[in-house]
């Protein structure tokens, strides 16, 4: 599982691909870079989403294709054209705006018809082609308003009816739910997700919620510091996590450090810091010794068992807080000499911890990952 | 604003005063006006307060005069002509100066305005010794531009303040969906920046069309606009047709910033 490996272009069938950067750099005051040579492809019909913290370089990276901004360096290529130098009317593609962007002047017949008449669709053709834009976003009743009188969820749907009316062949969206509250983004994540899947569109998402982000990608490219630190499809990225950023940026994790002893039979041996040793996986991490990690999810983590199994790892610890929480009870526990480990125990089986009280823990060693720091 | 009812004498007495001093204040503003429209509608021939007998006599010697005819006329043109002048280039500077990667903004904008901070009596002799070179002084063109210089800055405030809120997506989303950024900016960005730039275009309208020193530099008997009628009408002979013309400026203005009021978004707190 070399990752690096697969997010270099050569590795993807070029017929495939849609989007392709190509050593892409951009720095706003030619001191700073806010993205380091990016190299991203990004196939027909996928949902890609760029998933990272603000400052991690991925809007920018979604601008540069949008034709918002030049790279400084590096090509970025739209059906094997470089498409770097041209302006964003001439890419024809679909844009979703964090704040829907919807002309207030307009109504939203008049929004969505606003691309129609630059690919010289208009009159009755024009109308029909709104009124099925509206359609699919469940709309058709409300193409007189303007869009002030809609609600932020009604605003969001005629943006990307405004986007999807012209049938770009690629659709980028820049944090479209943002503004949402939770119920409602979560029902649009799933009308998204399935009006790209229904219409075939590519589309490349922008966002730092990483719950958005699982639900909706074929894969995620995970920023940071202007770097893509993992390229994977959702199941990877949450159970192999190529590096700490990753592990602690996606789900919760504990990351625990270590030092490598050894490696056999495709584990690692490690030794925590109070002596007590584990195992893990991921021994595709080069280096030995110090400064090493280990992350392990707290839904990994249970009471141990009966008996010992060659397959899990054991460790004690003393219990500091114990939370119920209906569903899962959530334990916090001081173990490897004053490190805090957080386990999240299923609802069966949760049982009652004085604070102080010494407990048993078990959990699997394909899901204890050794990382680098 | 109120007192409560338990307020004490004393406060009672503070506010009192102070509610008169406000009145005082206001009352000494707008005082020019109690001689002027009363003056403009007297019969007397001479400038006596209080009136004793009303008429139209001054109006009707005001738009029954070719001269005060011709300088309203010359007035509208040249205010007509400074307001699209002015509208049009304090617009595209205020574009231009707002985009967040606009060099040296801040000179820039300070160059911009300076003709509203200069002395005017400066902007004057300068324009007159400037434009003469170009045999501009005593024409039409050169009123006009001499006021464009000076109703500029009102036009590009304006419309720097009303594109300080106005969202840049907008115009990213019409390039997008397939604008020329030509297009773009008319369909897009003009009707949602229009209140600012009406706003410019009256001030620039109110700044020519009252402007007096400039204005008797730059003109001749021609050209003489009505603020330069009046001055000199003033100087020659003491006659209340100015004051009927003073009224008709002042109701002018009175609906020139009305327009203006209307015009200002009223925010809902």
């Amino acid at each position: 599982m070399n990752f690096s490996k697969r997010i270099s272009p050569a590795t993807d069938n070029p017929v495939d691909a849609l989007v392709r950067f190509e050593d892409v750099k951009k720095s706003y005051d030619g001191i700073n870079f806010v993205v380091k040579d990016l190299n991203l492809t990004v196939s027909r019909g996928e949902f890609l989403t760029m998933l990272g913290p603000s400052g991690s370089g991925k809007t920018t990276t979604l601008m540069m294709l949008g034709g918002f901004e030049q790279p400084t360096l590096g090509h970025i290529l739209l059906d094997n054209r470089p498409v770097e130098r041209l302006p964003p009317e001439t890419r024809n593609i679909g844009f979703v705006f964090q704040n829907y962007a919807l002309f207030p002047h307009m109504t939203v017949a008049e929004n969505v018809a606003f691309p129609l008449r630059y690919r010289g669709i208009t009159g009755i053709a024009a109308r029909e082609r709104v009124r099925q834009a509206l359609g699919r976003v469940n709309l058709e009743a409300l193409g007189d308003r303007r869009p002030a009188q809609l609600s932020g969820g009604q605003q969001q749907r005629v943006a990307l009816a405004r986007a999807l009316v012209f049938e770009p062949s690629l659709v980028l969206m820049d944090e479209p739910l943002g503004a949402l509250d939770k119920q409602l983004r979560e029902r649009m994540q799933i009308e998204i997700k399935q009006l790209q899947t229904s219409l075939g569109i590519t589309m490349v998402y922008v966002t730092h919620d990483q719950s958005e982000a699982l639900t909706m990608s074929d894969r995620i490219a995970v920023f940071h510091d202007g770097r893509i630190q993992q390229l994977a499809d959702p199941a990877t990225l949450y159970n192999e996590p190529a590096n700490r950023f990753v592990a602690s940026f996606i789900g919760e994790n504990n990351s625990l450090s270590c030092t490598l002893l050894a490696r056999e039979g495709g584990l690692a041996v490690v030794r925590m810091a109070d002596g007590t040793t584990l195992k893990a996986a991921g021994t595709n991490v080069s280096g030995t010794g110090t400064d090493m990690s280990i992350s392990i999810r707290p839904e990994n983590i249970s009471l141990a068992g009966e008996g010992v199994r060659a397959d899990l790892n054991r460790f004690i610890g003393k219990a500091r807080d114990v939370f119920f929480l209906g569903d899962h009870m959530r334990l916090s526990i001081e173990a490897f000499g004053g490190q805090l480990v957080t386990a999240r125990i299923p609802a069966r089986q949760a049982r009652h911890f004085a604070s102080g009280a010494d407990v048993v823990l078990e959990c699997g060693i394909s899901e204890c990952r050794l990382l680098e720091v | 604003m109120w007192l409560p009812s338990y307020a004490t004498p004393s406060e009672r007495l503070m506010r009192t005063l102070v509610m008169a001093f406000v009145i005082a204040v206001l009352l000494f503003l707008v005082a020019p006006l109690f001689i002027i429209v009363p003056l403009s509608f007297s019969k007397d021939p001479f400038f006596t307060l209080p009136v004793k007998e009303y008429s139209l006599r001054w109006y009707a010697d005001f738009f029954g005069n070719a001269r005060w005819m011709n300088a309203i006329f010359n007035s509208a043109v040249a205010a007509v002509m400074t307001t699209i002048l002015a509208t049009t280039l304090g617009t595209l500077a205020a574009l231009g100066i707002s985009r967040p990667n606009f060099p040296a903004r801040r000179l820039i904008m300070a160059l911009l305005i300076s003709p509203m901070i200069v002395p005017i009596v400066i902007v004057a002799v300068g324009s007159y010794l400037f434009f003469g070179q170009f045999g501009l002084t005593n024409t039409r063109t050169g009123l006009v531009l001499a006021h464009t210089a000076l109703a500029t800055p009102f036009v590009v405030i304006t419309v720097t303040a009303t594109l300080s809120t106005y969202d840049t997506n907008l115009t990213r989303a019409a390039l997008s969906l397939g604008a020329s950024p030509s297009s773009a900016f008319f369909r897009v960005t003009l009707p949602n920046i229009m209140p600012g730039v009406i706003s410019g275009a009256i001030f620039a309208f109110a700044t020519s069309f009252d402007e007096v020193v400039v204005a008797l530099f730059m003109t001749a008997a021609e050209q003489r606009t009505l603020p330069v009628q009046m001055f000199s009408g003033i100087r020659d002979q003491i006659n209340p047709t100015i004051m009927a013309a003073a009224t008709l400026l002042l109701a002018l203005s009175i609906v020139l910033f009305a327009m203006l009021a209307l015009l200002t978004p009223r925010r809902v707190k």
